[in-house]
């Protein structure tokens, strides 16, 4: 039963977006590798990210009536 | 014997399916359980998605699993992510579901419940969901892309402009009859007013929140907005009760109308993080939690319909609007059935979250579906009404007469027994001066709801629920209202841009301050002169809408049957082609009739000469001839829009049957811009989490 509420919270947050931060986290720590000898950026802050994030998201239509 | 189960299982279903539409059809003279629509539709949706979906799926589209979608392989962490695919039917839906299948449903519910009800069911099966999973997979196969790009790639220049021109319009008149619902909500109701007036700095306080409080935490900073939505909806009775302060909120149609159109301009110009996201997460909560409310509540209570089947409002008398059932409940229920918006989501947005192409069925169908359901919802709510309080709050003054004794007499004249004292007394419960001549569809839809709501958890809150489904419809209304001025000041300024590229500058500020300005006078517009129409603005708005909107439709269509023509699926073509025809033939003759109709409530012109007549012979009341000039220009100008819409649509649609023409006979068309096939490497536990 509490596995099934953690899946459930799970969803929530990703629909919400709450958890998006994490998410870009993991992806960054997927795709920038230090061994890779390329000079990458590091990680935005949450706030710089977050702000980023809510820029993109309302750029087009996303609502319908 | 799993497999004969299995028959067993869906041949049960489809007879449940079979007797509960045939009881609500067949039904005459005695009132019917709203259980019967949930059976009939659950048991449609069910064989709808079971054979038709997963068949057009297969055989069709040929969707392709092993097949590397746009957010696989264009991945960027960013907006391209492959997604849950409950997370995305998520999106999809919060992104599709509007206030367009609650208002339809509601105003068709004058030809009774059973026509509203075959078409929001049987067109969402064979029209609307099979529109929503086409485009979705024809964007998918091309790295996203909108359907305007795809109507110009694959059937030319023409289609490319129409579909863009076509989104512009249809957000004008969209905003302009959204804006009027509202209005006519809060006009002259201190309650309504305040609730959804505190809508605005409960979403600024919540945008502020999450971008400098507590950046990022989306799910804290909206509890807390919903938090305080709930306690403005109580709020609203202090204000109304309080002497002076009701003096506030308690406004005409007129001034409220003035008031939207300024908050739609600040709407468009101020950052998407202080009002436009926060609103609209709120909105989206409120969505959905109101959503499964009323599904619960209906349920548990089981209400009786008390509208009769069909109503002697067939033949075009309608007091909501006029016009005869072919082809007005078609263009009425608009969206909970089919809707060309869909579209513009379900390409562009929705590819770019698709981790495998076989979760289209599901998304792109099954979004759909829930929509419909929604829409099934808004006509149980408006026909578990009295039929005769049902057509006293929609029936506008232009109508019925503006002395309530006039209006009853009138109403139960036609069949629908009503009296003055009733009215008040559902008034009064409901916490409202007067519940007369609301019309636009949310007021009904509220009451509606509010006794659903009463009945099934506690009869002494009324007043709070009518005014929360208020609050509801209000949300995303304006939500509706937001997004539509920035997306139309976005569009306007690319437009603009190819002419003088200064002007396409998103940031610029006098491009910004004169697009959102341009926007917001074009839907301003007609919520002007829909609130000083005295037959209430939305028999005319409402139906223009639908027009458009089923336009877009046909457009989208037309791009998917044209896209499987040349994809060597003539066959198969008449999947999108069929819902198409129909299409065509409701728009058009909808649009013939509203352009040519002798019936002055149905035909533009002959409303405009009746009324210059009037107005010549001096026979109208003084209030009345001051305004007929500038209701006499807008007929002449509906007409117009109304002949540019459905010339519109037979140029793309004949565009398509040129393309697809030249293909059959041999001739070069213009490639299938599908990207080539590269397989998909996703792990299927990594996605699916």
């Amino acid at each position: 039963m509490s596995g099934r509420l953690k899946v459930f919270w799970q969803m929530v947050r990703r629909l919400s977006g709450d958890d998006a931060y994490e998410q870009y986290l993991k992806y960054y720590a997927r795709h920038h590798h230090v061994d890779v000898g390329h000079d990458c950026h590091p990680p935005l802050s949450k706030a710089d990210f977050f702000r980023q994030w809510q820029d993109e998201k309302w750029n087009g239509i996303k609502r319908c009536c | 014997m799993n497999q004969l189960l299995k028959n067993a299982i869906w041949l049960l279903i489809a007879l449940l399916g079979a007797s509960a539409v045939g009881g609500i059809a067949l039904n005459r003279g005695e009132n019917i359980n709203a259980l019967w629509f949930i059976a009939a539709a659950l048991c449609i949706y069910a064989i709808g998605y079971r054979f038709y979906a997963t068949w057009i799926a297969a055989t069709v589209l040929s969707v392709d699993e092993t097949r590397a979608t746009p957010a696989e392989r264009l991945d960027n962490g960013r907006d391209f992510v492959p997604t849950n695919k409950w997370i995305v039917f998520g999106h999809h839906f919060a992104a599709i579901a509007g206030p367009g299948p609650l208002v339809g449903p509601t105003l068709a519910a004058q030809f009774g419940y059973l026509p509203g009800t075959l078409w929001i069911l049987f067109g969402a099966v064979l029209g609307g969901c099979v529109q929503d999973m086409v485009t979705l997979f024809l964007s998918t196969r091309r790295n996203a892309k909108s359907l305007g790009q795809m109507a110009r790639d694959e059937l030319g220049p023409l289609g490319g402009t129409a579909a863009l021109i076509a989104t512009l319009a249809i957000m004008i008149i969209l905003i302009a009859v959204l804006g009027l619902v509202v209005v006519n909500a809060m006009k002259h109701s201190p309650w309504a007013t305040f609730t959804v007036s505190a809508t605005i700095p409960i979403a600024m306080f919540v945008g502020v929140y999450m971008r400098y409080f507590r950046p990022g935490q989306v799910l804290e900073a909206s509890a807390l907005g919903v938090v305080l939505l709930l306690l403005s909806v109580a709020g609203g009775r202090f204000i109304d009760e309080h002497e002076t302060l009701r003096l506030l909120f308690d406004h005409e149609g007129l001034t409220l109308a003035w008031w939207i159109m300024a908050y739609g301009f600040a709407a468009a110009i101020l950052p998407v993080w202080l009002l436009l996201a926060p609103r609209d997460y709120l909105s989206t909560y409120m969505k959905l939690g109101t959503i499964t409310l009323l599904a619960v509540a209906i349920i548990l209570l089981q209400p009786v319909v008390k509208m009769p089947a069909i109503t002697q409002f067939i033949d075009g008398t309608g007091p909501i609007f006029g016009g005869k059932l072919f082809p007005f409940v078609f263009i009425t229920i608009a969206c909970g059935a089919i809707s060309g918006f869909h579209a513009l989501i379900a390409s562009g947005t929705t590819p770019k979250l698709l981790s495998n192409e076989r979760d289209i069925c599901m998304i792109g169908y099954g979004g759909m579906l829930l929509e419909s359901f929604v829409a099934i919802m808004a006509m149980i709510a408006a026909t578990v009404l009295d039929p005769g309080v049902f057509f006293a709050i929609n029936s506008s003054v232009g109508v019925v007469g503006a002395d309530t004794a006039d209006a009853v007499a009138k109403i139960s004249s036609w069949g629908y027994p009503v009296t003055v004292t009733q009215m008040q007394n559902l008034a009064h419960q409901m916490g409202e001066a007067t519940l007369f001549a609301r019309t636009g569809g949310a007021p009904s839809l509220a009451v509606g709801m509010a006794s659903i709501f009463g009945s099934a958890f506690g009869e002494g809150l009324l007043a709070l629920w009518y005014h929360f489904a208020i609050m509801f419809e209000a949300i995303f209304i304006l939500t509706t209202l937001d997004a539509g001025t920035r997306v139309g000041r976005f569009m306007l300024q690319d437009m603009l841009g190819n002419m003088w590229p200064k002007m396409g500058e998103t940031s610029w500020l006098p491009s910004v301050v004169f697009t959102s300005a341009l926007v917001v006078s074009g839907w301003g517009y007609f919520l002007y002169i829909g609130v000083i129409d005295p037959n209430g603005g939305v028999n005319i708005l409402w139906p223009l809408f639908g027009i458009a909107n089923q336009m877009l439709a046909a457009i989208a269509l037309c791009v998917a049957t044209g896209i499987l023509i040349k994809s060597g699926k003539l066959k198969q073509a008449w999947v999108t082609g069929l819902p198409l025809v129909w299409l065509i033939i409701i728009t058009t003759t909808a649009a013939w009739q509203k352009i040519a109709s002798d019936d002055i409530r149905i035909g533009f012109f002959s409303a405009a000469n009746d009324l210059t007549d009037k107005l010549a012979a001096g026979v109208l009341p003084p209030a009345k001839a001051a305004i007929a000039p500038q209701l006499i220009f807008n007929l002449h100008l509906d007409a117009w829009l109304t002949l540019f819409f459905v010339s519109l649509l037979w140029l793309i649609v004949f565009d398509m049957l040129r393309v697809c023409a030249r293909y059959l006979s041999g001739k070069s068309v213009l490639p299938l811009t599908e990207v080539a096939h590269s397989p998909s490497r996703l792990v299927e536990d990594w996605v699916r989490d």
